[in-house]
């Protein structure tokens, strides 16, 4: 590892050229563009941006934007769990393929994912016919933005949990079992608060990838102000109302909420990686 | 934050394996029906209704609809291009970041994270408030006569936005993780840079670099909610493939759009099996989330 700074110490080449190319395309890509969004915001009157991020309909969209995607982390926690728990301690026929197909989230388009979602869970779709009679509502409510959102964010979760589950030395379980611990109590108590800390990255990076997320839940969610609204897609309906202000002060506080997370996230893998030494 | 890679195997699971049959059964069981209900019925699905009406149709609805077809095009010319940017950025800055230290080094590591928490919609409406008509450079650009939104231009500034770190953050646990040996060694014999890069940094960052690259690309062409901002919806000419499957499905044409899905489906699944045989080819384990600094 490289210990020595930019200075004449360091006889390796390409500094200038290398901080060049990665402050301008980070500073005209990144930077000036969310700066710009931010100073426009600034420019609306306090009353003016205020009315337009705390309006009944924007408050019922963050709302919806940030349960959906609590509902959709902590249920991608749960099978996360349970798929990375089956991958790494169990054999069976399709295990490699079963371990393979979890990627896929992450390199379907989202508008498939949400073309598909739409359909599957509509009254005629393949799984619609036998959840709709039982008043289960899979397409344009609620539950659709949950679903495609757990779609999306479960390979974080399984990805997360995974190294940490096959890391854990055996002689932990062994020596449970010896004492004289049942299976569930050694999962409880001995399992799991080894694998807390990944399983609530994980969930904060399911969090994290839900609350921005348009694509597919503008197919599933059916978009109705006040009921199946998230925020994104209300910044899309104001910028096509030409409403450039309201999205602007709307996408604010979004950028905000997404910040947050990243930041949470960056602490909670800092503290996990302390842990872990 | 990218996530990649898994299959951690080990041996040793199965010499702890305690849990009784029914136990192994009832979680394979459940876990099967996850992954089988969450992603594998979603997948057939889309290639049941794409080809419901015969492989014929299909490639007619992909052929003969010339929206469609420029909706193809686009996206064959954007992806790359957003591609080739973030390689080009994702080799500089793993360079710069991994090899040397400065003040401003961690901020611009945690920079770089940004477009995975900023909302695509948001990275849209940013270059949007720039680039406009009535944005911080749009006067001065209409009188350039550069038209950047609604047009190739701010398309692919939406998709560079939000693929940004995908090459960088394969490369820079890598790069750290390989150290700098081999590079003072070379320069230390009088390797020019051209030649330290391309004889000894490249050969040993390749894998990591095209597994980057697959990733990237991956996301470039499925890009959607950043594009539809700023791309005006303009049938035939700057609508991208998603944007088609979206046009499509609200004119109630559903061969269409699922005939583009599919197409899409398609490149997601190369995508994946590709990035599936270089790990397995290179046995290289990816971290799970490329933040190990």
């Amino acid at each position: 590892m490289v210990r020595r700074g930019a200075g004449p110490g360091n006889p390796l080449p390409g500094f200038g050229a290398g901080l060049t190319i990665t402050v301008a395309w980070l500073g005209i890509l990144l930077i000036i563009p969310v700066l710009a969004c931010v100073a426009r915001a600034g420019t609306l009157g306090p009353g003016e941006f205020f009315s337009a991020v705390w309006s009944v309909r924007s408050r019922a969209a963050y709302g919806l934007t940030f349960g959906t995607s609590a509902v959709a982390a902590v249920l991608d926690v749960v099978f996360g769990t349970l798929l990375a728990w089956v991958l790494v301690r169990y054999q069976f026929p399709g295990r490699r393929l079963m371990d393979a197909v979890i990627d896929l989230p992450l390199a379907l388009p989202t508008a498939v994912a949400g073309l598909v979602y739409s359909g599957l869970y509509v009254k005629s779709g393949w799984l619609g016919q036998f959840l709709v009679p039982l008043g289960i509502q899979g397409a344009y409510s609620k539950l659709a933005i949950v679903l495609v959102l757990a779609f999306l964010g479960l390979p974080f979760v399984v990805r997360t949990i995974q190294p940490v589950l096959a890391g854990i030395e055996p002689e932990l379980e062994e020596a449970a079992a010896s004492l004289g611990a049942g299976r569930l109590d050694t999962f409880l108590r001995v399992l799991l608060p080894s694998l807390r800390p990944a399983m609530v990255t994980g969930g904060a990076l399911a969090f994290a990838r839900g609350l921005g997320e348009y694509g597919s839940v503008v197919f599933v969610s059916g978009n109705m102000p006040l009921r199946t609204e998230i925020a994104p897609v209300l910044i899309v309906q104001k910028l096509e109302e030409f409403s450039v202000a309201e999205a602007t002060a709307i996408a604010v506080v979004l950028l905000g909420a997404s910040l947050l997370a990243l930041g949470s996230i960056s602490w909670l893998e800092s503290r996990r990686q302390t842990d872990a030494r | 934050m990218h996530v990649s890679g898994g299959g951690t195997s080990s041996g040793r699971g199965l010499r702890v394996n305690g849990d009784p049959l029914w136990l192994r059964l009832l979680l394979i069981g459940s876990a099967i029906t996850i992954t089988g209900v969450l992603i594998v019925i979603p997948v057939v699905y889309v290639f049941v209704q794409a080809f419901s009406d015969g492989a014929g149709a299909w490639w007619s609805q992909l052929t003969e609809d010339a929206d469609t077809r420029h909706a193809e095009l686009l996206t064959l010319s954007v992806a790359p291009a957003a591609v080739l940017a973030n390689t080009i950025f994702g080799v500089a800055a793993a360079w710069t970041l991994t090899r040397f230290r400065f003040r401003g080094r961690l901020l611009l590591l945690t920079l770089l994270d940004l477009p995975f928490a900023v909302s695509p919609v948001v990275a849209g409406l940013c270059i949007l408030l720039i680039y406009g008509s009535r944005g911080w450079l749009g006067p001065w650009l209409k009188q350039a006569g550069v038209q950047v939104v609604f047009a190739w231009p701010g398309l692919f500034l939406a998709t560079t936005f939000v693929t940004l770190p995908f090459v960088a953050r394969e490369l820079i646990p890598l790069m750290e993780s390989l150290g700098a040996d081999e590079e003072l060694a070379a320069v230390s014999l009088g390797a020019g840079p051209w030649q330290l890069f391309w004889r000894v940094t490249l050969p040993n960052i390749r894998w990591g670099l095209l597994f980057g690259v697959i990733q990237c690309h991956a996301r470039a062409m499925g890009e959607f909610g950043a594009v539809k901002v700023v791309s005006g919806g303009i049938s035939g000419q700057t609508d991208t493939m998603p944007l088609r499957v979206e046009k499509l499905f609200q004119e109630y044409n559903n061969p269409g759009s699922y005939a583009v899905a599919s197409v899409l489906t398609i490149m997601a699944l190369a995508t994946l099996t590709a990035a599936w045989a270089l790990e397995h080819w290179t046995n290289r384990r990816p971290t799970p989330s490329g933040k190990e600094l």
